[in-house]
């Protein structure tokens, strides 16, 4: 197990290094910077901005600068004009950086505010998401082919189909202009978080359900379900102690792409209930070519999404025996 | 997945000895619910901590449409922008919400010297910071060299260039500086006589870079002629021991009346050689003077109708030294974000900044210490940064916010018939750029043809909708005292049917056209359209496409770029015809009409034109306001003549606001002052109400319908 953790910590390393690398190039390579608008800047104007953000320098220093702490200003950190403007440790300082158009804030301010939010709202999700998809699965698989069944499977497959952002109109629709309950968007209590982490997990919520009935119902076929029938077990015992676990295997792997499509997905749902979560920054740094904030939210998703897997592996591994994690 | 074996799953269930190995001793029941409950409790955690920072609704909820750059009013360009600065901050003058006129602010009167070049502004000596600091002149004399250096990268320095030597300062450049420093350091100095001493000029290399600045400004010079008092040349480290006086003035020197030992004692302790204090030296060249605390002398290189108003704009509001200079020492390395820290921020204007979460709400309260408190009736707004167009309407229609500044297209037939929808023209103009550097559009009959198959009534009544004005102008309609010169066209207006009109001017479009050699379009390359990605402007661009194709048989392609490649491709002139839009940053033509000269940053259609420029030129030295007007005139002449854009039409205000909502008025900048916001009465909303156009829907009023007027009594309201 340690071993296995070990090699997976390496690997670790090894794809936010890739993806940094990635990340930082390819955003250099697209047309426009951060300081394009439709009002030119002043050409000095403009070169002052540039040298206060080492925009000025060749990109494999910047590239550099961005990694480090490394000392590669000629003149110092007081280049221009000594008011000590270079305030950028580097990532292996774990300093994500200046945003270059929030300037009232680094990317660690933003994150800091903005992450807990989504993981609010993501975390809620997936309790929608499993509460409803466990519940509704197991239903299905129980009442398989009856009305309860053909049901289920209906909304199983609206839900699957239909993007987050228009259950998230439907919704708007029903609960806050023809049955005023909740807010229409916004953040603050927790009525304002029903209706987003609902919109946010019914997809996945759909989906789970049609897994949790795929495996219930190939765990209800085996041999030892009859036999715990047959030996007088009541039903629902039937079920929690002997199905339940097997049928949730399949579900089990499916939260780690899940939790990390929850996380990434959350930004339609953000905009259209205007959360101040991360998720909006995910694109919107992108479009402003705000380059230190659309690379720190993009080591974060690397981070989370390689964690959960990870998460989810080990856990995978307790609860099906016939699974072990290689140590070698 | 690497580090993992998935075997294959057996046909039959796993033994039970080995289930019971592996999950080890405590039943599975227990780990089920346990994983449940520790979701749950994750979740409930950060629910927890997501909701902590929970506010109760404030008296006024606004939605700004973005998050804004900064709460630096140096630094930030752009509307939301704006909207916040002018709450948090206050200029030399404040406008009047409705017609916009220069009301006092931090001076409570001012004069014009004869000459039109020097504003004297008296402050008022009651006015306060907010944490209570005594405000003075040394506040603007502080914040609009601030705003002027090189280091502080303010988009709208140029703005201030007006200021006599303004633009020399800014455009200063280090290695000047840098060079200046060397050669006092080095020698330079030559003594003639007792007290007597020749700089030589490298010294003066930033004297000089002051006085031979682009835009020949010799006014700078002028403080080195004879006899003229010598500037402190150690700035604040050394107060003033090297005054002196300027006894003669060479082309390879400046002989100076001076303590030479002085010189050479500073040089010694390094005191003139930071750029500190040369650049305390450069700004006194700049016409900002501190006559006393409370009062404030800028002299402008030559007259400017339009500056009085620009102290009320934004970029020229104070910023506080203090808290500055304070964040500096506590924070080394991050000062710059944090002296911007609610938490430390100190303004001067109506309201301050209490919290702020990015991309969620800016929550300003009201500053008591303001030297109006009396006349604002609002105590906490909620400044929101929802962009979803869908969103913000559906969060006034809930009546969570009073005020949204945008809406769909698609939705404004339906919201004009309610009474709170009521737009207005603004210092806004929607054209085109011409690339004039590519054939054919270098030939300007091609590009006449095309300004005149412009079906501009389409446009604002079947795609935009909300009012908009067909304009044949660069020049938005509305600027004060200036009569636009349209380009030619057939008339319009009374009595002449629209489509008459139309047809006549594609009739002369189609003749210009074959008088080009591209009879019916014939031997016409595709001409490409460039819009930023968005409904509204692909829309337009479809309806151009259309007509120039049918009436002149021209090809037209579209092509959308997300918007910060469609800004390089401007940039870089690399289209035909790229959709534009200005907005005016004061009320004059200058802000539009500048944008035009040869090689101006703006133009990016590659035009330029010497009766252009001249005009422009002459127009920024005439002192006679009328004259400047005509000259201006002139150049909109030369520019519909020669046509590198070709004009469409001029915005509408968009906003929707809560009918209860007073003191806000449409204007010709859609410019808001929450200052003057307060809650109406029932009684004055019915009246409110009835002096709308009658017919209108009658619309929610949400809000105290007792009112909120300011401390000084409801009749202290502007109207």
């Amino acid at each position: 197990m340690l071993g296995f953790l070990a090699r997976r910590f390496v690997w670790f390393l090894l794809t936010v290094w890739v993806v940094v690398t990635v990340s930082f190039f390819l955003m250099r390579a697209v047309r426009g910077g951060p300081f394009s608008n439709e009002r030119s800047l002043h050409p000095a104007i403009e070169a002052n901005l540039q040298a206060r953000y080492h925009l000025d320098w060749p990109l494999w220093k910047q590239y550099l600068q961005y990694l480090g702490p490394f000392e590669l200003s000629d003149t110092g950190p007081e280049a221009l004009g000594g008011d000590g403007t270079d305030r950028f440790g580097g990532l292996l300082a774990g300093d994500l950086g200046p945003s270059f158009k929030y300037r009232d804030f680094s990317v660690n301010d933003i994150i800091r505010q903005s992450l807990p939010i989504s993981v609010a709202l993501g975390s809620l999700a997936l309790v929608f998401a499993l509460v409803l998809g466990l519940g509704a699965g197991i239903l299905s698989a129980l009442y398989r082919g009856r009305g309860a069944d053909v049901w289920i499977r209906l909304a199983a497959t609206l839900g699957i189909a239909l993007p987050n952002f228009v259950i998230a109109s439907f919704l708007i629709l029903a609960f806050v202009f023809v049955l005023p309950l909740f807010p229409v968007a916004g953040w603050g209590t927790l009525a304002h978080l029903v209706l987003p982490s609902f919109a946010l997990g019914a997809p996945f919520a759909a989906y789970i359900s049609r897994l949790t009935r795929t495996g219930m119902l190939e765990v209800l076929s085996n041999d030892y379900i009859r036999t715990a029938h047959a030996k007088g077990v009541p039903p629902l015992r039937v079920l929690w102690r002997h199905a339940l676990k097997g049928g949730l295997l399949p579900v089990v792997s499916y939260l780690g792409p899940a939790t990390a499509g929850i996380l990434t997905g959350s930004l339609v749902i953000e905009k259209v209930f205007a959360i101040p979560g991360t998720g909006s920054h995910f694109v919107n740094s992108a479009l402003n070519r705000d380059y230190t904030l659309a690379m720190g939210v993009t080591i974060l998703y690397t981070v989370l999404v390689y964690g959960l897997n990870l998460v989810v592996d080990v856990a995978y591994s307790v609860l099906d025996p016939r699974i072990e994690l290689e140590d070698a | 997945m690497p580090g993992v074996s998935v075997t294959p799953p057996p046909l039959s269930p796993p033994s039970h000895a080995r289930r019971l190995r592996t999950v080890g001793p405590a039943p599975g029941r227990w780990r089920r619910w346990a994983a449940l409950a520790g979701l749950a409790l994750v979740a409930a955690f950060f629910v927890r901590i997501a909701l902590a920072a929970r506010l109760s609704r404030a008296d006024l909820v606004i939605n700004n449409g973005t998050e804004i750059a900064s709460l630096d009013p140096a630094t930030v360009t752009g509307v939301p922008e704006g909207r916040v600065m002018r709450a948090i901050f206050e200029g030399l003058v404040a406008k009047h919400p409705r017609t916009l006129a220069p009301l006092p602010g931090m001076a409570e009167r001012w004069e014009l010297s004869p000459d039109g070049r020097t504003y004297t502004f008296h402050l008022r000596p009651s006015n306060r910071w907010s944490n209570g600091d005594a405000f003075t002149a040394h506040d603007f004399h502080f914040s609009w060299e601030r705003l002027l250096r090189p280091m502080t990268a303010a988009e709208y320095a140029y703005l201030a260039w007006s200021i006599l030597g303004a633009e020399a300062y800014t455009l200063l450049d280090p290695d000047d500086l840098y060079a200046g420093t060397e050669a006092l350091t080095s020698v330079a100095l030559e003594q003639l006589a007792p007290g007597r001493v020749r700089l030589a000029p490298t010294a003066f290399a930033l004297a000089h870079a002051v006085g031979a600045a682009p835009g020949d400004r010799p006014a700078v010079g002028a403080a080195l002629d004879v006899g003229a008092p010598l500037w402190t040349l150690a700035g604040r480290a050394a107060p003033s021991p090297l005054a002196g006086r300027v006894l003669a003035r060479g082309d390879a020197h400046v002989e100076l009346e001076v303590d030479e030992n002085a010189v050479r004692n500073a040089l010694a302790a390094g005191r003139l050689a930071n750029d500190e204090d040369w650049r305390a030296t450069a700004f006194s060249f700049v016409g900002v003077r501190v006559i006393d605390d409370y009062t404030l002398e800028v002299e402008l290189h030559s007259p400017t109708p339009y500056f009085l108003g620009l102290t009320g704009f934004y970029p020229f509001f104070p910023v506080h030294r203090g808290s500055i200079e304070r964040a500096r020492e506590e924070f080394p390395s991050t000062w710059q974000v944090e002296w911007l820290d609610p938490s430390r921020l100190v303004t001067n204007g109506p309201f301050r900044v209490s919290e702020r979460r990015i991309n969620d709400r800016i929550r300003l309260v009201k500053n008591e210490r303001y030297w109006d408190a009396e006349r604002v009736a609002m105590r906490s707004i909620d400044v929101l940064a929802v962009e979803s167009y869908v969103t913000m309407l559906n969060l006034y229609l809930t009546g969570e916010v009073d005020w949204i500044d945008r809406i769909a297209s698609n939705l404004v037939p339906r919201l004009l018939k309610r009474q709170d929808f009521q737009p207005e023209p603004y210092l806004g103009t929607y054209f085109y750029r011409v690339n004039v550097t590519r054939p054919p559009l270098n030939d300007v009959r091609v590009r006449r043809a095309l300004a005149l198959a412009i079906p501009r009534l389409d446009v604002v009544e079947k795609i935009v909708k909300a009012g908009q004005l067909p304009n044949f102008s660069m020049m938005p309609h509305g600027v004060t005292g200036y009569a636009k010169p349209e380009m030619e066209h057939a008339p319009r207006g009374s009595g002449i049917a629209e489509a008459d009109a139309f047809r006549r001017d594609c009739d002369e479009a189609r003749r210009l056209l074959a008088e080009a050699g591209f009879a019916g379009g014939a031997g016409l390359r595709t001409i490409v359209i460039n819009y930023n990605t968005s409904e509204a402007h692909r829309d337009i661009a479809e309806v151009l496409a259309a007509s120039w194709k049918n009436e002149l048989g021209i090809d037209v392609k579209l092509e959308n770029q997300e918007w910060k490649v469609y800004l390089d491709t401007q940039r870089t002139l690399d289209f035909d015809l790229s959709r534009s839009a200005w907005i005016g940053d004061y009320d004059d033509p200058n802000t539009f009409s500048e944008l035009w000269v040869t090689g101006g940053d703006n133009n990016r259609t590659g035009w330029g034109d010497e009766r252009y420029d001249d005009l422009i030129h002459r127009a920024a030295r005439e002192a006679d306001p009328k004259e400047r007007m005509r000259l201006l005139v002139q150049a909109e002449e030369v520019l519909m003549e020669e046509l590198p854009i070709l004009p469409i039409y001029t915005y509408v205000t968009q906003n929707v606001v809560n009918p209860r909502l007073g003191g806000f008025y449409e204007n010709s900048r859609d410019e808001h002052f929450m200052k003057w916001f307060y809650w109406r009465d029932d009684a004055e909303l019915e009246e409110f109400r009835s002096s709308l156009p009658a017919g209108l829907e009658r619309v929610p009023a949400p809000g105290p319908t007792e009112g909120q007027y300011p401390p000084a009594g409801r009749d202290a309201v502007v109207r």
